[in-house]
């Protein structure tokens, strides 16, 4: 098993390497010019924030929507680390995770008791009095936004920490660890029956949560010129969830796919950038309804089938 | 005085807030959804009314009638072609559905009208009751005095008719119901015009007191009717009429004696804290899991 | 004198003015095979989420192993070692059936979430020992060829077992199982009569069964206990539980 294991991930690890090589030739060639370097740039910080939010509504089935949130909170805190007290990039980019991780933990507490509906709108209330104390404050120049944030983020920062984000959440998922996180998705009560610690562990994936989408936060400061709040309200939110629930509740390679399918749809459609969200919007509920629908389900079916997931068994 | 004064104001925009958040609950009650598209049905509303206004000449009464019945037949509509395949198949896929459809709505208003706003014409009476120290805007009077009433209809359509008791029997148990002979989809839809029509009101209401309409007026004015509803206990349509006028005058009276900028932050605060303290909500009953 | 490993005392519990269970008195000794019966509703299951912290009691204690349960969370009394099925399996569904074991035995390995995530020695050294255990609980079930297969696509009488051996990973002392024939034909009843007694040598657990299957809590059960509306109509061995006049009356209405 070890063996198996291991060699998987070096392989997994070597496909990181040629791929973030054959990226970095063909944009130092030019052939990936400067407009589609940045959207591969925005590729990375989305999936490392879809990754990081597949953890708690994916694996933990605890349906969120502040991740904007703590995305700001990253963002804020390792650009203000920067620009007030020069620290080395990489140690904003540490302390601006560790912040969100820390807002995670500490909103994570009091609200994972609730479930479903309910923890989904009070996320939602959070991330709106983060970005309105935000707003507020001086330090953060408020609406009119935050300039000077040195222009640290590389291709290279951001595709090694996407890999770091999607490594560690791999790792804690395939570990007892990330069976005690999904045997609470499936069912709460029996997991507490069978001896896992349901506070515990809901906290843990939601703080770990937290704590990647700040270091995208702080990953999308040091690129972007003008920090404004206004990027992190609910809108950014209901992305994030978007890309992890169409690439698949639980579903790594789903939701990596996903986040960059919605982000390089968007710019391919720059030139109609008016019909830009009515195709989003459309394209977000028939893929629920096709996904989803007993319709949906029969017309897929008609479809043929590529490959067939869990044998079925029958005595 | 002025205290009382911004109570008034509080109050009556409240009662706004109370009718969408009447929408929020009955839907909720009886769909088990939390239609996040209510808020852009009642910026259709406004618009609707507008138009009919604006562009048609048409009488005040009559143009709102008419803003009601699109509203509720776009509430049905959408309850039939994007909500109704999807039910029972897991809250998460309902809610990223209505999110399309509020994100639909928007986007279709932002072709057609753009997103600088349209003047909403005034159609009450300007002006203001002054009695000792108060100062009370017809606008206001009236808001209150539309709110109540249109609440009242529904608490004695619920409650003495037929129709309404099923509506009762549905969002307690839908399986029972219908075994009781009881059309569960005829009370959705059902539900789902009376929320939006009601929503049609208040969103006539938002014209008047803001007089300016754009397609993004739905987000915030649902969001926080949502938490009105939630505030007040989801399901219960008094709460929604209390958690709604109980935001309206916690916003009112930030926006005076705070900074209007948090009035935002303090009505989501509210929410966060009743949520914590009392998930149920106000007028909502606890509800004890099987094992 | 050894005590025994579980003792209630006067337990109860109120919801709203209703007494669901009063005045329940019982022991249970160590590697005892126990069965509770009565008629529906007449508190079975509310005893079983008494036992392993689901409900508060309202009145009473239990002890086991001479400490108090009261207070504290499932997961703690799981820990301390009481373990349980559900009437209306609740397996982890989408979960595969050696995974929703692996659960089970999480305590079994207790390597670090850190250890995880940089996969040292001990991850690996845990996860080999978990998913040979895990192996060894599915052998005893027969259920060892599944084992990567989705918990909701197996059988009914599979889940019910799967379910008994993700139990037995928390390695209990005393294993609670709620009516595991429940929905069983005669063959699948039989098996599972096998398996249970079968768990009870193997595991030395002592078991505390509810069923409506007589033929099968007669046959393997050493003491009966018999619930009617909350409280104790008899406490005996199965011979004399079957001729007590008062449980016939209470399953079968008297004449009068």
């Amino acid at each position: 098993m070890k063996k198996k294991l291991v060699r998987k991930l070096v392989m997994q690890l070597v496909a990181f390497v040629v791929i973030f090589i054959v990226l970095t030739l063909l944009m130092n060639t030019g052939v990936i010019n400067t407009f589609w370097a940045g959207i591969l740039l925005l590729c990375g910080i989305n999936v490392t924030l879809a990754v990081s939010l597949n953890l708690a509504t994916g694996y933990l089935g605890q349906l969120t929507l502040g991740h904007a949130g703590f995305m700001a909170v990253g963002a804020y805190v390792s650009a203000l680390c920067s620009i007030y007290l020069n620290l080395p990039f990489a140690l904003t980019l540490i302390l601006g995770a560790l912040s969100a991780g820390l807002v995670g933990l500490l909103i994570g507490i009091p609200i994972l008791r609730l479930k479903g509906d309910y923890l989904c709108i009070i996320t939602l209330a959070f991330n709106e009095i983060i970005r309105v104390i935000i707003v507020n404050l001086k330090i953060t120049n408020g609406a009119k936004g935050l300039i000077g944030t040195p222009n640290d983020t590389t291709f290279a920062w951001v595709f090694w920490l996407m890999a770091l984000t999607i490594f560690v959440v791999y790792s804690i998922v395939n570990s007892r660890h990330g069976r005690a996180i999904i045997a609470i998705r499936e069912d709460d009560t029996a997991s507490e029956l069978s001896g896992i610690n349901n506070v515990y562990y809901k906290i843990l994936a939601f703080a770990i949560s937290a704590l990647f989408a700040g270091l995208a936060g702080g990953l999308y400061s040091h690129y972007i010129g003008v920090l404004v709040p206004k990027y992190f309200d609910y809108n950014k939110s209901v992305e994030i969830l978007v890309m992890v629930v169409l690439g698949g509740m639980g579903n790594l390679p789903g939701s990596i796919i996903a986040a960059l399918v919605l982000t390089i749809l968007p710019s391919l459609l720059m030139s109609f950038s008016q019909y830009r969200m009515l195709v989003y919007a459309i394209v977000l509920i028939a893929a629920m309804l096709l996904k989803h629908s007993d319709a949906g389900i029969a017309l897929r079916a008609k479809l043929p089938k590529f490959h067939r997931k869990n044998k079925e068994v029958t005595e | 005085m002025d205290f009382i004064n911004q109570v008034i104001n509080g109050l009556s925009t409240g009662s706004m807030y109370a009718l969408v958040a009447i929408g929020y609950t009955m839907v909720y009650g009886i769909g088990k959804m939390i239609n996040f598209a209510h808020g852009e049905i009642i910026m259709v509303s406004a618009y609707v009314a507008l138009i009919c206004m604006s562009t048609y000449h048409l009488p005040v009464v009559v143009s709102v009638l008419i803003s009601i019945a699109v509203t509720a037949l776009l509430g049905v509509v959408t309850e039939k072609v994007a909500y109704k395949p999807l039910r029972g198949k897991g809250s998460l896929e309902v809610l990223i559905t209505a999110i399309g459809v509020s994100y639909l709505l928007q986007n279709i208003f932002l072709l057609a009208f753009t997103s600088s706003g349209r003047t909403f014409p005034q159609i009450m009476p300007s002006g203001s009751i002054k009695a000792g120290g108060l100062s009370i805007s017809y606008i206001t009077i009236i808001t209150l005095v539309i709110s109540f009433i249109c609440t009242g209809i529904l608490l004695f359509f619920i409650n003495k008719t037929k129709l309404g008791k099923a509506m009762l029997a549905v969002s307690e148990d839908q399986g029972a119901a219908s075994l009781m002979g009881i059309n569960v989809n005829n009370t959705i839809s059902l539900a789902f015009a009376i929320g939006s029509g009601l929503g049609a009101v208040a969103g006539t209401i938002y014209g008047c007191k803001f007089s300016l309409i754009n397609p993004y007026i739905g987000q915030m004015l649902g969001i926080k009717a949502f938490i009105a509803a939630v505030l007040g206990g989801i399901g219960s349509i008094p709460g929604a009429m209390v958690g709604g006028l109980m935001i309206g005058v916690a916003e009112s009276l930030t926006i005076a004696y705070i900074s209007s900028d948090f009035s935002d932050a303090v009505v989501f605060g509210i929410l966060i804290l009743i949520l914590i303290i009392k998930p149920a909500g106000l007028f909502g009953k606890n509800v004890r899991e099987k094992v | 004198m050894a005590q025994p490993l579980l003792k209630t005392e006067g337990l109860g519990i109120q919801f709203g003015g209703l007494k669901a269970v009063d005045e329940f008195n019982f022991e249970i000794e160590q590697g005892q095979l126990f069965g509770l019966i009565g008629p529906n509703g007449a508190g079975k299951t509310t005893i079983f989420n008494l036992l392993t912290g689901v409900y508060q009691p309202t009145s009473g204690q239990i002890l086991f192993e001479g400490q108090s349960l009261l207070h504290k969370s499932p997961t703690k009394i799981t820990e301390m070692g009481i373990a349980r099925t559900f009437q209306n399996i609740r397996l982890f569904k989408d979960m595969s059936v050696i995974d929703n074991v692996k659960v089970g035995l999480h305590h079994s390995e207790e390597y670090h979430l850190i250890s995880a995530i940089l996969h040292t020695p001990s991850f690996f050294k845990g996860e080999e020992e978990i998913d040979r255990k895990a192996r060894e609980l599915l052998r005893v079930f027969d259920l060892e060829q599944y084992a990567q297969v989705k918990a909701s696509n197996l059988p009914y009488g599979k889940q019910r077992q799967l379910e008994i051996a993700r139990a037995l990973g928390t390695d209990p002392k005393l294993l609670l199982l709620d009516e595991p024939a429940a929905g069983m034909n005669p063959t699948e009843t039989a098996d599972l009569m096998k398996t249970i007694e079968l768990v009870r040598e193997k595991f030395g657990v002592a078991i505390l069964l509810i069923e409506h299957d007589m033929k099968l809590v007669m046959g393997i059960c050493e003491k009966i206990a018999v619930l009617n509306f909350g409280t104790m109509l008899a406490f005996d061995v199965p011979e004399k539980i079957k001729n007590n006049p008062q449980v016939i009356e209470a399953y079968l209405g008297s004449d009068e």
